[in-house]
């Protein structure tokens, strides 16, 4: 029943160990979460599911695809999209652009049509333009279409990243730190747009965040990884009643 | 103090006429009708004027050969350059915009392609009758476009791309001589290929082979850069780059097939000016395509930022597999005219001075832009034929030229600018 399942992955960078027996389930629709102090190999879990490295032991599936030792497009076309923790935009390209080009798996004009301007090629292009333009619009970003991204403010940036994200229809989203920089009001509107995209498209999520506010209100599950180890796995009751989670991160003023 | 008044009413006279409202007002279809208009009255009266100014004969490149070689004739040609080109094309799109616009309108309503090809026709007609009176003209505009096919497929790795390449002579190398081979082995009796093995009335037609086959050589030889691009960036790729064309140098230096440094003589006279202007339309019109396509949209995403590209389902290593071997196709088939238009190609043409033409002209028109690439390529040969005479400080001014633009519009004079034809040959009310 599981969508994303990833058994017993470890990782070493030379002789540093810094990810070891991490496994992970998550099914259709579901809302994971992973939190744990600076350096814990959050970000690292994430780039080993998504390709960027090939995991040192164990196994990733995507329903029946084994994902580990593919290319990242590859597993990106398969289902996986992903947000950066640093926000990684196109300096040079504009909002359109940049939810067009997350639909580069779905083209099949080929090189005959990019060339020479084909009939196929204009449908499918007009096709890929209207679709991001819907999606701009649900993230409420669709004025500044023929904008360049960096000339943006910042929460909309974010939501210009997701929405490109989203553009090439993944199964499951993977989401790191994705109110890091935010103001009370642009997280609350944030965590309306994550519920309300996860509602429409029956996405599977897999966040990453600081925020405990965040994380307890849309997570079903969260794990806590501390040294590129899960130290607790649990619901959010759980995670923030358990006593090495409160240790190792949260810290006591919390449960007061 | 008569003459700071006249001055004062000229420079009075001069702000009433706005010239960016002017501008902004006459369709492209002006400028190319004001140009035929100019040239045809060249044609007429241009030769009997010259001579009337005390010109020794009508300037060939606008005057600026004139006018450094003999100073005092400056005013001369000055007043036969206002004459003969700014009365006619200020005239006309002064006071014909209205109809040239609905000119225009009417033409793009009835049929984009047609309006656009209506457009081409124009543009090469202007060319040809312009350089129909001159040898040396019909050498500069054979030369200029070939200058802007090589400044676009260079465009398409340095700017597009964002990489420092400088393998494209290389690339023009291997063109050139792969035409050259084809064309001279099968069609020519000359020394190096033996007897033509084919009947030179049939030769024409397989010119666009040739080409292509230019095209398709450079391309290959492409791969030696592009595979070592999935894993270098920046200045590492740009040092096997420069290798790249050294070895390619050397090569065609020490194949005697090829006669080695003597060079590589006695091509069929078959590059025309209409087989050349031809070939860049077609080039400007594919790579267009192309850089405006998602698959092309790639180039930027892979440039800007790799990793989010990856992420976001874009296939980095064909990308830039794809990006090299188009590119280099299109300077093999510039390198393989070239080597038609002058007919005779050696190595030591393809070297460093080579490339920091081709450098200057894409840096200095424009990066990621088709009308940088247009512009680069056309100024930059132009001032290059026009500083002739000057020899040595031709290559103190354009570099200093360069540098003045790097200062105050790094990306060059036009950059990230979209090349739209539809849009160009619209009326502008």
């Amino acid at each position: 029943m599981s969508l994303l399942r990833v058994e017993n992955m470890t990782h070493f960078f030379g002789g540093l160990r810094a990810v070891h027996n991490y496994d992970l389930e998550i099914g259709p629709g579901q809302v994971r979460g992973l939190i744990g102090p600076n350096g814990a190999g959050k970000t690292t879990i994430f780039n080993l599911i998504t390709g960027i490295y090939n995991p040192t032991e164990g196994r990733v599936f995507l329903g029946d695809n084994q994902l580990n030792g593919r290319s990242p497009h590859e597993i990106a076309a398969l289902g996986i999209g992903r947000t950066f923790q640093n926000m990684l935009l196109w300096r040079h390209m504009t909002v359109l652009e940049h939810v067009k080009m997350a639909r580069y798996s779905k083209i099949g004009y080929g090189l005959i049509g990019a060339f020479f301007g084909t009939p196929r090629r204009n449908r499918e292009e007009a096709e890929s333009e209207e679709k991001a333009h819907s999606l701009l619009k649900m993230f409420g970003v669709d004025q500044f279409a023929d904008q360049w991204v960096p000339n943006l403010p910042y929460g909309a940036q974010r939501r210009v990243e997701m929405a490109r994200a989203l553009a090439m229809e993944p199964k499951v989203l993977f989401l790191d730190e994705p109110t890091a920089g935010m103001n009370p009001e642009e997280l609350v509107q944030m965590l309306a747009i994550i519920r309300r995209i996860q509602e429409k498209f029956e996405l599977a999520i897999f966040l990453i965040e600081h925020r405990m506010k965040v994380v307890m209100e849309l997570c079903e599950r969260i794990q806590t990884l501390v040294f590129g180890e899960v130290i607790a796995e649990g619901t959010p009751e759980e995670i923030q009643n358990n006593p090495k989670v409160i240790d190792a991160y949260l810290g006591k003023e919390i449960v007061e | 103090m008569e003459g700071t008044s006249e001055k004062l009413s000229l420079t009075s006279m001069l702000s009433k006429i706005n010239i960016r409202a002017w501008v902004s007002r006459v369709p492209l279809l002006g400028w190319l009708i004001g140009a035929l208009v100019a040239v045809g009255l060249e044609m007429a009266i241009g030769t009997p004027l010259a001579r009337g100014l005390g010109l020794p004969k009508a300037p060939v490149l606008f005057g600026f050969v004139i006018m450094l070689k003999k100073p005092l004739l400056i005013p001369s040609a000055a007043l036969y350059l206002a004459l003969i080109y700014v009365l006619p094309i200020g005239l006309i799109t002064r006071f014909g915009s209205a109809a040239l616009n609905k000119l225009a309108a009417k033409l793009a309503d009835f049929s984009t392609v047609f309006s656009i090809l209506l457009h081409l026709a124009l543009l090469y007609l202007a060319l040809h009758l312009w350089s129909g009176m001159s040898d040396y003209r019909v050498l500069v505009v054979k030369l200029t476009l070939i200058a802007v096919m090589v400044t676009l497929s260079l465009n398409v790795i340095n700017g597009y791309m964002g990489e420092f390449s400088c393998s494209h002579p290389g690339f023009m190398a291997l063109g050139a001589y792969a035409a050259s081979a084809f064309t001279v082995s099968l069609f020519v009796n000359d020394k190096l290929f033996g007897v033509a093995l084919l009947p030179a009335a049939i030769g024409p037609f397989f010119f666009p082979i040739a080409l292509f086959l230019g095209g398709v050589t450079a391309s290959i030889g492409a791969m030696i850069v592009a595979i070592p691009s999935f894993r270098t960036r920046g200045d590492y790729l740009a040092i096997i780059s420069l290798a790249f064309m050294f070895i390619v140098k050397s090569l065609i230096e020490n194949l005697e097939v090829v006669g080695g440094p003597r060079g590589l003589g006695s091509q069929p006279d078959w590059a025309n000016l209409p087989t050349v202007f031809l070939t860049t339309v077609i080039c400007i019109w594919i790579i267009n395509n192309f850089v405006r396509s998602t698959l092309g949209k790639a180039l930027n995403a892979v440039r800007d930022n790799e990793m989010a590209a990856d992420a976001m389902t874009v296939n980095t290593r064909r990308t830039k597999f794809l990006a090299f071997l188009f590119a280099a196709f299109w300077a093999g088939v510039a390198g393989g005219l070239f080597a038609h238009v002058l007919r005779y190609v050696n190595p030591s043409t393809f070297g460093i001075q080579k490339l920091a033409e081709v450098l200057a002209m894409v840096y200095f028109g424009g990066l990621n832009s088709v009308y940088g690439a247009i512009v680069g390529a056309t100024s930059i040969s132009l001032l290059g034929e026009a500083l002739r005479p000057l020899e040595i400080f031709k290559w103190i001014i354009i570099p200093l030229l360069l540098i003045l633009v790097m200062i105050f519009r790094p990306t060059g004079l036009i950059a990230f600018k979209e090349f739209d034809a539809r849009q160009l040959i619209q009326p502008k009310i």
